[in-house]
């Protein structure tokens, strides 16, 4: 089967005034990437490491300084009315919907603009209300509704003429746990029914753990790792990082099993230790400190995008 | 355009195009039904609305009491070309105006919604709202426009009828073409908006006024690069048989279709331009 995102050399550049002097800047810098239909993709990558400019230039928004883009088999840009039918894609922190209508009515003009038929439009409305759980809101108008609701009702509007191709870039930031947790299983549950392809962008771990069988990670514009998360962990070794506030000031606790003493706050009230999550536990690593000192609290910071960015970054020179 | 012309049967035709308006006759209807859902405050747009333009009337109206004649023109001959010039201009707001949301599009980097619908653009941002408020403006220069007709000595015949319609289609394509020219160059500007009013309703009040009264570089502005005098000035002219000012001949009123090309060209010229320009919605 044909891959459903091709891109071989993909280059943007942006001229930008940086007080008097002009500089270019690539955001995206020779990408060469092929996605199959039905895979699961995370594309991460820190602030400005070029995400939101390949997601533009794969949807037809942006046009490539170089190097060659076919999404869906199409031209992004030569292709994008034809290609608009068959990708669907939420931006988390801009909406598509119209502000002030229901719910409901924007699925309407949606419909219309991607020319369903009554049939369709009714049978796929009534079937993201259900699993989307839209049931409750869908008379409201989209600026009276919760981020969360919000969120839903975007992913149905992106969803609605059954694309071949889902682009989200950020779907879940700002969203609490529940919410999180509700969208994952809708987009699992999407790609199992009906061999949907997913590309998204993430900040949150959780999204890539539970979501995607393919990362791609980019940074400064290139490709720094394609494979699955296993391997990016193995690559970058997943470090948690256990930080405990003790009772009184403590000599830095060095030497402990498995753990591993990044640093020390206030004389030694709070110290952060890393330890390998493969190797041993917070448990046994708490254990180990309780034998020196008394903690008063503690918490476990789990490995965030831009620290693993950063570690296949320094891994790789 | 292309598929118009290889479609086969007429009936074919008109269903596909049936099918291709439905997405912005969708839109539309939305727009239409919001505004009139609250009919005292859609009642109060439209009386505002109508009393902006009435007070622009009046303006004009202000001036000839104090003066018998304008630029070789009376106040009834000024009212058809107010009435002409207003009558255009608010039919082209009415059906084009919001276009100047660009900026607030651009800004909140909400325009990339429009790149992800299977619609051009520039035809998905005209036909994203309709102002019916603006009717009532449409109103104000209809009005003064028949009166005009009336009482401005013109004589009726199928001469004057043609160039009214003349003037009237080709004024009001020349005012669109003009707010699509400033919707495409708001993809160069920062708070373009300011600069391009300018030449927007500048080019409405000057195409109220008869551009005899105009010093020569404002001639060159309004009477040719933004084609206003063609809008009402030129075909009034025309219509009542006075001669035309230096560098505007009587005759050009019979060119106001040439205006509108224009207009439209370097319209659809910036527009694209600008789309090509366009660096996506930021982050």
């Amino acid at each position: 089967m044909s891959a459903i995102i091709e891109a071989d050399g993909l280059t943007r550049e942006f001229r930008i005034r940086d007080g008097k002097r002009r500089r270019v800047l690539t955001a995206v810098d020779g990408l060469t990437v092929s996605i199959q239909p039905a895979e699961a993709v995370g594309y991460i990558g820190a602030n400005g490491a070029g995400k939101s400019t390949t997601i533009k230039m794969l949807t037809g928004i942006l046009v490539p300084t170089a190097g060659r883009v076919l999404t869906c088999g199409l031209r992004p840009v030569q292709d994008r009315r034809r290609l608009a039918r068959q990708v669907g894609v939420v931006f988390g922190q801009r909406s598509q919907l119209w502000w002030d209508l229901p719910v409901r009515e924007s699925f309407r003009i949606l419909a219309a603009i991607h020319a369903l038929t009554t049939a369709e439009e009714n049978d796929r409305t009534a079937e993201l209300v259900e699993q989307l759980e839209l049931g409750g809101f869908l008379s409201v108008p989209v600026r009276q509704l919760s981020l969360g609701q919000r969120m839903r009702a975007e992913v149905a509007a992106a969803l609605l003429h059954s694309p071949r191709l889902v682009i989200l870039d950020e779907p879940t930031i700002g969203l609490d746990v529940l919410s999180k947790q509700r969208l994952r299983e809708f987009l699992v549950g999407e790609r199992r029914m009906h061999g949907t392809t997913l590309l998204l962008t993430t900040h949150d771990m959780g999204d890539v753990e539970r979501l995607c069988d393919r990362i791609l990670v980019i940074d400064h514009g290139r490709l720094a790792y394609d494979g699955d998360l296993p391997g990016l962990s193995r690559t970058v070794g997943a470090e948690r990082v256990l930080v405990v506030d003790l009772a009184e000031p403590t000599p830095d606790l060095t030497g402990l099993d498995g753990a591993r003493h990044l640093s020390s706050e206030g004389g030694g009230l709070r110290q952060r230790l890393a330890f390998d999550a493969e190797q041993t536990t917070a448990a046994k690593v708490l254990a180990a400190v309780s034998d020196k000192a008394e903690v008063l609290d503690l918490t476990v910071e789990e490995p965030d995008i831009e620290d693993v960015v950063r570690r296949l970054y320094a891994a790789g020179r | 355009m292309a598929s118009m012309a290889t479609a086969g049967k007429p009936a074919v035709k008109t269903a596909g195009l049936r099918d291709r308006l439905r997405p912005y006759r969708a839109v539309l209807a939305s727009r239409a039904r919001s505004q009139r859902a609250y009919r005292t405050s859609f009642a109060l747009d439209l009386g505002s609305s109508m009393l902006v333009g009435v007070v622009e009337l009046a303006e004009v109206w202000v001036i000839f009491s104090n003066v018998s004649a304008l630029g070789g023109m009376r106040f009834n001959q000024i009212l058809l070309v107010f009435g002409l010039a207003d009558l255009a201009f608010s039919l082209a707001d009415l059906s084009f105006g919001h276009l100047d949301t660009l900026p607030d599009y651009l800004r909140a980097g909400t325009l990339d919604a429009f790149y992800l619908r299977p619609q051009p653009i520039l035809l998905q941002l005209i036909t994203s709202d309709v102002s019916l408020r603006r009717l009532a403006r449409a109103a104000v220069g209809a009005a003064a426009l028949g009166v005009g007709v009336a009482t401005s000595g013109v004589a009726w015949d199928p001469r004057t009828a043609a160039l009214l319609a003349l003037g009237l289609v080709s004024g009001y394509a020349t005012f669109a073409g003009l707010f699509v020219w400033a919707a495409g160059l708001q993809f160069f500007l920062v708070d373009g908006a300011e600069m391009t009013n300018s030449f927007v309703y500048g080019g409405r009040y000057a195409a109220t006024q008869p551009a005899s009264v105009w010093s020569r570089p404002l001639k060159l502005v309004f009477g040719f690069f933004f084609p206003m005098a063609f809008t009402a000035y030129l075909p009034a002219v025309t219509m009542l048989g006075l001669p035309g000012p230096q560098w505007l001949p009587a005759w050009l009123g019979w060119c106001a279709p040439a205006a509108a090309v224009w207009s439209w060209a370097m319209g659809l010229l910036c527009w694209r331009w600008g789309v090509r320009h366009y660096q996506g919605g930021g982050g």
